[in-house]
């Protein structure tokens, strides 16, 4: 049977692949999918320990997870439509409007 | 060690999860990228089938790699980033310096999970495959969850008007 130190050093390492992503890449849509996938591997340990706790609240914390990823999903993308349409590009390094 | 079908299928998907997201962040062209994360929901929502979250599990394929993935590809390919493929992906010294920090918290949650000697819980096989059903969710959702899972509407509510309103062409 597979532990639960398992699935906690899994979601550990696509954790920290995400936020590798989310600092090295200047591509906004790449930078928001690593947002994605930090998120996911957050609800893999809520999951696992929900079922090793045999507590439902997790798999209640992951349900409502996904409908935050839902809406930040459409919003985000609706400002990623907004900003390529005022700047012509998706590179961060050149969006700093609000950079002083 | 016999390898169980279980344990088989636990290091398959693990393998494959870590290689799509790695494929993820290095991947230069957007539409790449989108085609690895749902390789990677996939196998996260196979990972949550070994774990009995039967209703997680489902949920995870029709809402990330069926709604969320698509709106994705349609922003994409709706851009026309064409020419964005010059974006330049220098390897610089602050990129580096990123890096390393980020392996730093990786090894501290290592040391946490592996070293520490921390004590952690085995898993009740019955509870877990009953707690993991659509009935249990449903039930559980609907009666000590109502609060929340009303309140998500308003959530939805807000991020439709927001899409609508950052999406519009003028903003009067």
């Amino acid at each position: 049977m597979i532990e639960l130190e398992s699935y906690l050093l899994l979601s550990a390492i696509t954790f920290v692949i995400g936020v590798i992503g989310v600092l090295t890449r200047r591509n906004a849509i790449i930078v928001f999918m690593s947002i994605e996938l930090m998120l996911n591997s957050v609800n893999l340990t809520l999951v696992a320990f929900s079922a090793f706790l045999g507590d439902p609240t997790g798999q209640m914390l992951v349900f409502f997870v996904m409908t935050v990823a839902a809406a930040e999903a459409a919003v985000g993308l609706a400002i990623i439509i907004a900003l390529f349409r005022n700047k012509q590009t998706l590179n961060i390094d050149e969006i700093n409007i609000l950079k002083w | 060690m016999i390898m169980t079908f279980e344990t088989v299928l636990f290091y398959f998907l693990a393998a494959a999860s870590i290689a799509s997201a790695v494929m993820v962040i290095t991947r230069r062209s957007p539409v790449m990228s989108v085609l690895f994360l749902i390789v990677n929901f996939f196998s996260l929502a196979g990972l949550y089938l070994t774990l009995h979250a039967q209703f997680i599990a489902v949920i995870q394929i029709i809402v990330y790699a069926g709604a969320i993935m698509v709106l994705f590809l349609f922003v994409i390919m709706l851009l026309n980033l064409g020419d964005e493929q010059r974006l330049a992906e220098r390897i610089s010294y602050k990129k580096m310096i990123a890096v390393g920090l980020s392996f730093a918290v990786l090894m501290e949650v290592l040391y946490v999970v592996a070293y520490s000697g921390t004590e952690f819980p085995t898993k009740n096989l019955e509870r877990a495959v009953e707690i993991g059903t659509v009935e249990y969710i449903g039930r559980e959702l609907f009666t000590t969850f109502l609060f929340p899972f009303e309140i998500t509407s308003i959530l939805l509510l807000a991020a439709i008007i927001g899409a609508v309103v950052m999406a519009k062409k003028k903003i009067d």
